[in-house]
């Protein structure tokens, strides 16, 4: 039983960066209708800012931790603006192509900077776990999951209560309409981009913070297929549990089944678990329900 | 106030819908605009609020001007800060969003303070209490009426010098319709805002508008105040469906010619 909720526990503690992930990719996806294929990347690239900013310049960590948000947002920004605003009205297709593109880019640079190797940040907590009853989990972990579940606090007041939040609520439900409240659109797109690289930088920092990071961080993406398809493409919610479940059935496959066939369902049985939800709702858990007009 | 000076808009850059469209909005009028499905009313009214360029419609000849200032292709949100709001057809109310939430949206543009904006939600409540009651519920489920209030609510918040109002009456029943445009009256009366109405009920457009244009095929074929018209005898039998003669066998075959006439 311990072993369970141990595997349970740690398939949370993933599962929410999963749903980082998922939540910045659902973000984009929702104002622009982009399925954006560097959602894994951005995570990448937040990791490694935070490691040059913290082991290369050796800036306190909490410092590192704010300044690599703006810079993961800028970057978003930047992005956004280089090579998203130019596509602006260009057939879906290529704009998801050159999503494709843009992960492959980001990759070349981190490693033309940083090599392929693993790399460590400075530990900040002590390696000591903390004992929650039965089980243990490290602290790295845990502030791992806090960190997680108070930014998903803060989207979810963002969204109510902020004007911004709500205006980029409107131009998800109908741009046009939105226009005509005279909601400028392009500024809208680019906070979007904005939030997500810094949504997903987050996640990179906290994965770093945990297991250290290599190039290979950006596999993290794949992951968020599974999430967002079992949440439903455009809802929030549908995100965070999606990623929370993908991460809590891959802890427990890990945990069961992998001893018995030597390993590898684990990273199968997300992927699985996805067929068979679409296979029942098309839409996914939470999606909105879509009439195709003829 | 508002000029429409000889407009051509293309969509596509192929599609020509508007030929030499001309009309004029005076200050604190209610000006209509009449014409069968297609002749290119939305589309004068997206020239106008900039809302043609989502559609990759483009304005590529005349010119229009709000207050002596040109608003040839601008964007929406510049149009909408110069002090025009368009109610678009279908109402397009947030289905997501709750009521109140759709209200502050719509507030957005203007970047009122918390307070303010809250001051001039509760106005619109007051004109439609109704809404108030309905405040938490996701717009998606207010009744068609109680959608198109909603709309209306909308454009008030930014508190426009002008309203372009596409269809408003569409979908409602007879005994709302009469209340909406009572509503309309009033906002253009009490609250002096000029109003550009496109209508397919003629009847009742003609009745609370001060001048009127009718158009076919992407330019206007007849104008004159809204009583003149009502006495037309072309616009009697086309759009009010009073016919002078009323042999339903001739009726055809002076439509087909009348038509012609216009074209
Ligand atoms: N986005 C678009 N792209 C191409 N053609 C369009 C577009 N929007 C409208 N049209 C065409 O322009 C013409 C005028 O359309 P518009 O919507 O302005 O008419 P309308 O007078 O508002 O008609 P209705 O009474 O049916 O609302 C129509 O022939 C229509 O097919
Ligand atoms: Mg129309």
């Amino acid at each position: 039983m311990n072993y369970f909720i141990q595997l349970i526990v740690s398939g949370i503690v993933l599962g929410s960066i999963y749903a980082l992930i998922a939540l910045g990719f659902v973000l984009i996806y929702k104002a622009t209708r982009v399925l954006n294929f560097a959602q894994g990347e951005l995570l990448m690239a937040g990791a490694y800012i935070a490691f040059a900013l913290t082991v290369q310049l050796h800036i306190p960590f909490w410092s590192a931790f704010f300044i690599a948000m703006l810079l993961c947002a800028l970057l978003g920004l930047i992005i956004e603006i280089l090579i998203l605003k130019p596509l602006i009205g260009e057939p879906i297709i290529s704009i998801v192509m050159i999503t494709i593109g843009l992960s492959i880019v980001l990759k070349a640079i981190v490693e033309m900077i940083w090599g392929t190797e693993t790399r460590v940040y400075p530990a900040i907590f002590s390696t000591q776990p903390i004992a929650l009853g039965a089980i243990s989990v490290s602290k790295s972990s845990l502030f791992s999951l806090v960190a997680a579940i108070t930014l998903f606090i803060i989207f979810h007041l963002f969204f109510k209560f902020s004007s911004t939040g709500i205006a980029m609520r409107a131009v998800a439900d109908d741009q046009q309409a939105a226009q005509s409240m005279g909601i400028n659109i392009k500024k809208i797109f680019a906070i979007s981009w904005m939030v997500a690289a810094l949504v997903a930088g987050i996640g990179g920092i906290l994965i770093g913070n945990m297991n250290g990071i290599n190039v290979s961080l950006g596999m993290f993406g794949l992951k968020v297929f599974p999430a967002v398809i079992l949440g439903g493409l455009d809802s929030i919610p549908g995100a965070i549990i999606g990623g929370i479940t993908i991460g809590v059935l891959e802890s427990l496959s890990g945990g069961y089944l992998d001893p018995l066939v030597g390993g590898g369902v684990k990273m199968v049985a997300p992927f699985a678990i996805l067929l068979v939800i679409l296979l029942i709702k098309p839409y996914g858990l939470f999606g909105t329900e879509e009439i195709e007009k003829v | 106030m508002l000029k429409i000076k000889n407009i051509e808009v293309v969509y596509d850059d192929v599609i020509l819908v508007l030929r030499g469209m001309s009309i004029e909005a005076k200050k604190g009028s209610i000006t209509v605009l009449l014409g069968s499905n297609g002749a290119g009313k939305s589309t004068t009214l997206k020239a106008i609020s900039g809302l043609l360029k989502s559609e990759e419609g483009k304005i590529t000849d005349g010119d229009i001007l709000f207050e002596n200032r040109s608003l040839k292709n601008r964007n929406p949100e510049e149009i909408v800060s110069a002090g025009i709001f368009q109610v678009m057809e279908g109402r397009r109310i947030f289905g997501t969003l709750t009521t109140e939430e759709n209200l502050k949206v719509a507030g957005y543009c203007r970047k009122y303070g918390k307070k303010i904006l809250k001051n001039k939600i509760e106005k619109i409540y007051e004109y439609f209490p109704h809404l108030k009651e309905r405040r938490e519920i996701r717009a998606g489920y207010l009744s068609g009426g109680e959608q198109q209030m909603l709309a209306i609510g909308r454009a008030l918040i930014s508190e426009p010098k002008m309203i372009l109002l596409d269809e408003p009456s569409l979908g409602l029943a007879p005994l709302l319709v009469k209340e909406l445009f009572e509503i309309i009256e009033r906002i253009n009366r009490i609250d002096k805002i000029t109003i550009l109405l496109v209508e397919q009920n003629a009847d009742i457009a003609l009745s609370i508008g001060n001048y009127g244009y009718i158009m076919e095929n992407g330019k206007v074929v007849l104008e004159g105040s809204c009583a003149k018209l009502r006495e037309n005898e072309d616009v009697k039998e086309f759009y009010l469906g009073i016919s002078a003669e009323g042999k339903k066998s001739f009726k055809n075959v002076k439509h087909y010619r009348r038509r012609k006439r216009w074209l």
